[in-house]
C-alpha cells in the first residue's frame, strides 16, 4: 500500500505542476484580453464580468472583437455562443468522470473548457480510481480561473498591454500545451484517424466559414467514425 | 454593452450545462459512448491545428508551425510537459526575434 501512496504523491505533484504552468500561459492571454476589452469600449466591470461569468477565452475574444469591428450586440453574442458550443461536448464527456452531484456540479460546469478537459482526459481514467483525472480537472480549473481573472484585471486597468504575447511565442506555447495534452489520448488507429481527420477538416474549412465553425465541424469526424466503429462493437 | 456581456455569458454557461444534463444511461449506450469519447479528441486536435495554422480566416505558415514541430519532437522523446511548452515558445519567439518568421 505504501508504494501506491508514494506513487499518488508523485502523480499529484506532477498534475498540480502542470495545472500551474497551464494557468500561467493562459494568464498572458488574459492580460491581452483585459487590455482589448477596455480599449474597445467596455468598462472594467464589463470586461471582468466576461472573464468571471463567461470564462471561455475563445468566446470572450470573439465577443469583444466583434463589437470592436462594429458588429451589433446580437451578432457578437451569437458568435460567442458558437465558439462556446464545443464546451457542451466537453461537459458531456467530463460529467461521468467527475462524478459529482449537487451544487458542485454547477461549478464544474463553469470550469469545463479546452484546458480543463484536455488535462482531465490526459490522465488514465482508471488511475487511482479516477482521482488522477478528477484532480487534473479541478487543479487546472482552479489555476486557470484564478490566473485568467487576475490577468484580465491587470490588463483592464493598465491602459497599454504589457507586450505582444506573440513575441514570447505564447501563441505557439498554448497550441503546443494543448497538443501535449491530446497526445496521450491518441493511441488506437481510430483515435489517430479522428485526430487527423478533425485537424484536416478544420483547416480545410478555415478560409470559407467564420471562425469557430471549422473546429465544430471536426465533431462530424468523431460522430461518423464513432458511429461506424461503435456499431461494430455493439 | 451589458446586454451583450450578460447574454453572451448566460448562453455560454447554458452550453456548458447542456452537456452535463444528459442522463448517464444515455451515455452508457456503446454507440453513444464511442462517439462521446472521440468528440474531445476531434475538437481538441482541430483546435490545435487552427491555433497553429490559422489567423482568423486565413491559412498561414509562420513561426507557430516549426514551434509545433519542435514540440512534437520533444513529445516523441517523452519530454515533460513544461519542457514541451517551453521548447515551442522558445522556437517561435526565437524565429520571430531573428526575423526568420512572423
Amino acid at each position: 500500500m505504501e508504494s501506491t501512496a508514494t506513487n499518488w504523491l508523485t502523480v499529484r505533484k506532477e498534475i498540480v505542476g502542470k495545472a500551474i504552468s497551464i494557468g500561467a500561459a493562459v494568464a498572458m492571454y488574459g492580460v491581452s484580453f483585459g487590455a482589448l476589452g477596455t480599449t474597445t469600449g467596455l468598462t472594467i466591470p464589463q470586461t471582468m464580468a466576461l472573464s468571471l461569468l463567461m470564462f471561455t477565452g475563445a468566446s470572450q475574444f470573439t465577443l469583444v472583437s466583434t463589437l470592436a469591428s462594429g458588429g451589433t450586440a446580437l451578432t457578437a453574442v451569437t458568435a460567442s455562443w458558437l465558439m462556446g458550443t464545443r464546451n457542451a461536448a466537453y461537459s458531456m464527456r467530463m460529467t461521468p468522470i467527475l462524478k459529482i452531484k449537487g451544487p458542485g456540479r454547477l461549478v464544474a460546469v463553469q470550469l469545463t473548457i479546452d484546458e480543463t478537459t484536455a488535462m482531465g482526459l490526459a490522465q488514465d481514467e482508471t488511475a487511482f480510481e479516477g482521482r488522477a483525472s478528477r484532480l487534473a480537472f479541478w487543479a487546472t480549473g482552479l489555476s486557470v480561473y484564478l490566473l485568467w481573472n487576475l490577468a484580465t484585471f491587470i490588463g483592464a486597468i493598465s491602459v497599454s498591454a504589457i507586450g505582444d504575447p506573440k513575441a514570447f511565442g505564447l501563441d505557439a506555447a498554448i497550441a503546443a500545451g494543448l497538443f501535449a495534452l491530446v497526445w496521450p489520448q491518441i493511441k488506437s488507429r481510430i483515435e489517430v484517424s479522428v485526430a487527423l481527420g478533425g485537424a484536416l477538416i478544420a483547416l480545410a474549412l478555415t478560409p470559407f466559414v467564420s471562425p469557430g465553425v471549422p473546429v465544430l465541424a471536426a465533431a462530424l469526424v468523431a460522430v461518423i467514425l464513432g458511429w461506424v466503429t461503435g456499431r461494430r462493437l455493439s | 454593452m451589458w446586454f451583450a456581456v450578460l447574454a453572451g455569458a448566460a448562453g455560454c454557461y447554458a452550453l456548458k450545462y447542456l452537456g452535463s444534463a444528459i442522463p448517464g444511461h444515455v451515455l452508457e449506450k456503446p454507440l453513444v459512448k464511442q462517439v462521446v469519447v472521440l468528440l474531445p479528441i476531434a475538437l481538441l486536435s482541430a483546435l490545435v491545428a487552427v491555433q497553429t495554422m490559422a489567423t482568423s480566416q486565413e491559412l498561414v505558415v509562420d513561426a507557430r508551425l516549426p514551434a509545433l514541430a519542435a514540440a512534437t519532437l520533444a513529445l516523441r522523446f517523452k519530454s515533460p510537459f513544461i519542457i514541451v511548452v517551453l521548447i515551442a515558445a522558445a522556437t517561435a519567439a526565437g524565429l520571430r526575434y531573428f526575423g526568420l518568421a512572423t
